[in-house]
């Protein structure tokens, strides 16, 4: 009932004893979220609150539990490595919460990652979570309800506020992905529109982007040519000016291209439902979804 | 960040990169005695990081030393497109046979640096893509293996016939792509490369824009960050480690990530406001960040009212709350301040604000309409 993440995962998180990574654990576990193994190296053979053994290496953490999805909390400079090691140890899913990676790093990254057949979210996300079966990453599941429509995001704090709306008005969701604000991100838009029409559990997409680069304008196209479900959009960053960084190392506009005008023609074009302003997801979807 | 054209030349030389003598003044009298050495005529640059710098007045040609000092006192101190011009590069004016681009950008299509060589050079190559992408030779790199021998002849050969410039070039497109690794760059250009009449193959200008996310591992590349190009407020945010754009509008916003950020100026434009900035407080806000920003946005005389827009899913929300408290006991804030606030601790926060007479609403929308209506009817 859902993509990536349900109640089969089973969860190593890398760097669970840093500041970020024990904290978000704690989030997870009472979530319920299976996380069954951590690494940090050094401090194997330890117990994360005297429940999560935790391993030296990502190699070891998988032999000995299991486990088939990674999320990541170390910090930028150590953070590529981290993912080199899940997708080594064999990890089909690795979820990468780290802000701050260089960009030259994803780049030698990105094709490792692919050789191993591994999906990579992120990096500069802010995970995904499955409501009611796993959260894995950073996604407040208070907000969260089970429901039907899957949600897939460039934003942490946007997402929440259309999250939440729906919950607040009685709209659950299947799967909400946050795939991050990097330029070179290992998971796109059209990856997650791709599972989430082959989904039989989602009856509807809500795709949130921002300004740079074209991601959301090859989304439009996919979903013009392979999405029969009902899709709505909006884009952030329609008042940002021209060749500044907002936030996101990947929320620039350059030169003319990756304006905010450009993507949301390129979403009416592909009859993707246009949203003004974050509330209008509830009154949007109601209308597409019978 | 963005570097100065001097500064980028400093790192192609360092690898060999053939130019033309040149050096920086901050002064015209070191902008003579520079004229002096490297001999006249000789061209005076602005370095300004914004385009247009011709046009704006900010490049002259100079004949003799002396007036490579008049020339540039004129040029010092300066604006061109709102910034002041602090240095000058005094290069020779030589002859030039002809003029091509080459750069490299990080892309975000095929995750790989990707060159982008073309004979039309000497231009703005944005326009040049837009208009005549024909003319624009793509590569795309392979990160793993690095520019291959084969591929930079290749791309040189696409510059020219003379397979003395094809050597010469091939070289140079070499030597900019390890510059482009090594300084971790999302873009380093030459433009424009040139060749004399004498045969020979130079870079006249270049421009290098550093990946802010290396910074922190790269404290030498850090240093050459130029602080008095940028606008004193940015400096200001970014010393206090918040994400902060300035705008034109009056209405001043506080917001907790970078999309909502993007959101919430949208949805003061929405309602027919202008958002005086972007401004970012993110995940882990502590009360002081709150204070900072706080700051930062009442030194703008056009801010006519503040909008916090917070939602606490990471971020706790009676963090802000208190930062709010104690930066408005700090110093006096003379405008609205209209608080949006939601999520993670809500009714600690709602707490904390009611004690000092604040109030707070939930929806985005309702806060968005009232700091905008606030900013409009104020004084």
């Amino acid at each position: 009932m859902s993509i990536f993440v349900d109640r089969g995962t089973r969860l190593v998180v890398q760097g669970i004893t840093g500041r970020e990574g024990s904290f978000h654990t704690r989030q997870m576990l009472e979530y319920g979220t299976a996380v069954v193994a951590g690494v940090t190296p050094g401090k194997g053979g330890q117990r994360f609150d005297d429940k999560v053994p935790v391993f030296n290496t990502v190699a070891e953490a998988v032999a000995k539990t299991g486990a088939n999805t990674s999320v990541i909390y170390v910090p930028p400079a150590t953070a590529a490595g981290a993912i080199l090691e899940a997708a080594d140890a064999g990890i089909p899913l690795i979820v990468c919460i780290t802000e701050g990676v260089p960009v030259m790093d994803m780049a030698r990254t990105m094709p490792f990652v692919r050789s191993r057949n591994a999906r990579l979210i992120g990096p500069n996300c802010p995970g995904l979570i499955t409501p009611g079966a796993s959260k894995v990453g950073i996604i407040p599941g208070n907000i969260c309800a089970p429901g039907r429509v899957g949600l897939v995001s460039r934003s942490g704090t946007l997402t929440y506020e259309v999250v939440n709306q729906l919950t607040r008005n009685g709209i659950g969701q299947s799967t909400c992905v946050g795939i991050g604000g990097d330029p070179i991100i290992g998971t796109d838009f059209i990856d997650c529109l791709r599972a989430f029409q082959e989904d039989p559990n989602t009856d509807g997409i809500v795709v949130i982007g921002e300004i740079g680069g074209t991601d959301e304008q090859n989304a439009a196209a996919f979903v013009k040519q392979h999405v029969t479900k009902p899709v709505v959009g909006f884009i952030a960053g329609q008042t940002a000016p021209k060749g500044r960084r907002m936030g996101h190392a990947g929320a620039i506009i350059s030169g003319s291209s990756g304006t905010a005008e450009e993507k949301l023609e390129a979403f009416e074009a592909a009859g993707i439902g246009v949203m003004r302003r974050p509330a209008d997801v509830v009154e949007m979807l109601r209308k597409r979804i019978p | 960040m963005n570097l100065h054209e001097y500064q980028a030349r400093a790192l192609l030389a360092a690898v060999g990169v053939p130019m033309f003598e040149g050096d920086v003044a901050s002064t015209p009298s070191e902008a003579e005695s520079i004229a002096r050495r490297i001999g006249t005529p000789v061209v005076i640059k602005a370095q300004v990081h914004t385009g247009g710098r011709g046009k704006a007045g900010g490049v002259k040609l100079a004949k003799t030393p002396g007036e490579a000092g008049d020339i540039a006192s004129q040029i010092l101190g300066m604006t061109i497109k709102g910034l002041t011009v602090h240095k000058v590069l005094v290069v020779p004016a030589a002859d030039i046979a002809t003029e091509s681009y080459v750069g490299i950008i990080m892309d975000r299509g095929t995750q790989r640096p990707v060159y982008m060589v073309s004979s039309a050079g000497g231009v703005d190559i944005e326009e040049v893509a837009a208009k005549t992408p024909e003319k624009i030779t793509r590569l795309p790199i392979d990160p793993v293996y690095g520019l291959m021998p084969h591929q930079a002849l290749t791309l040189a050969f696409s510059l020219y016939q003379d397979f003395a410039h094809v050597r010469a070039a091939a070289r140079i497109l070499d030597q900019l792509y390890r510059v482009f690794v090594a300084n971790g760059a999302s873009l380093a250009e030459i433009n424009p490369l040139v060749t004399t009449p004498g045969g020979r193959v130079l870079a006249l200008d270049a421009k290098i824009v550093i990946d802010d996310n290396e910074l922190d591992r790269r404290p030498d590349l850090a240093l050459l960050r130029d602080e008095s190009a940028e606008e004193p407020s940015e400096v200001v945010a970014r010393r206090a480690n918040l994400s902060f754009i300035k705008l034109d509008g009056n209405v001043g916003c506080v917001v907790n990530g970078a999309g909502l950020a993007m959101a919430t100026m949208d949805l003061v434009k929405f309602y027919g406001g202008e958002p005086a900035n972007f401004l970012d407080i993110g995940g882990s806000s502590n009360p002081e960040k709150v204070i900072n920003a706080l700051k930062i946005i009442t030194s703008d005389p056009n801010v006519k009212a503040i909008l916090f827009n917070i939602f606490g899913g990471i971020t706790r929300t009676d963090d802000v709350a208190n930062g709010i408290v104690a930066a408005t006991r700090q110093f006096k804030v003379k405008v609205p301040i209209v608080i949006r606030l939601t999520g993670t601790n809500e009714t600690e926060a709602l707490k904390i604000l009611e004690s000092v007479g604040m109030r707070a609403l939930s929806d985005m929308d309702q806060a968005v309409e009232q700091a905008v209506r606030l900013a409009r009817e104020a004084p």
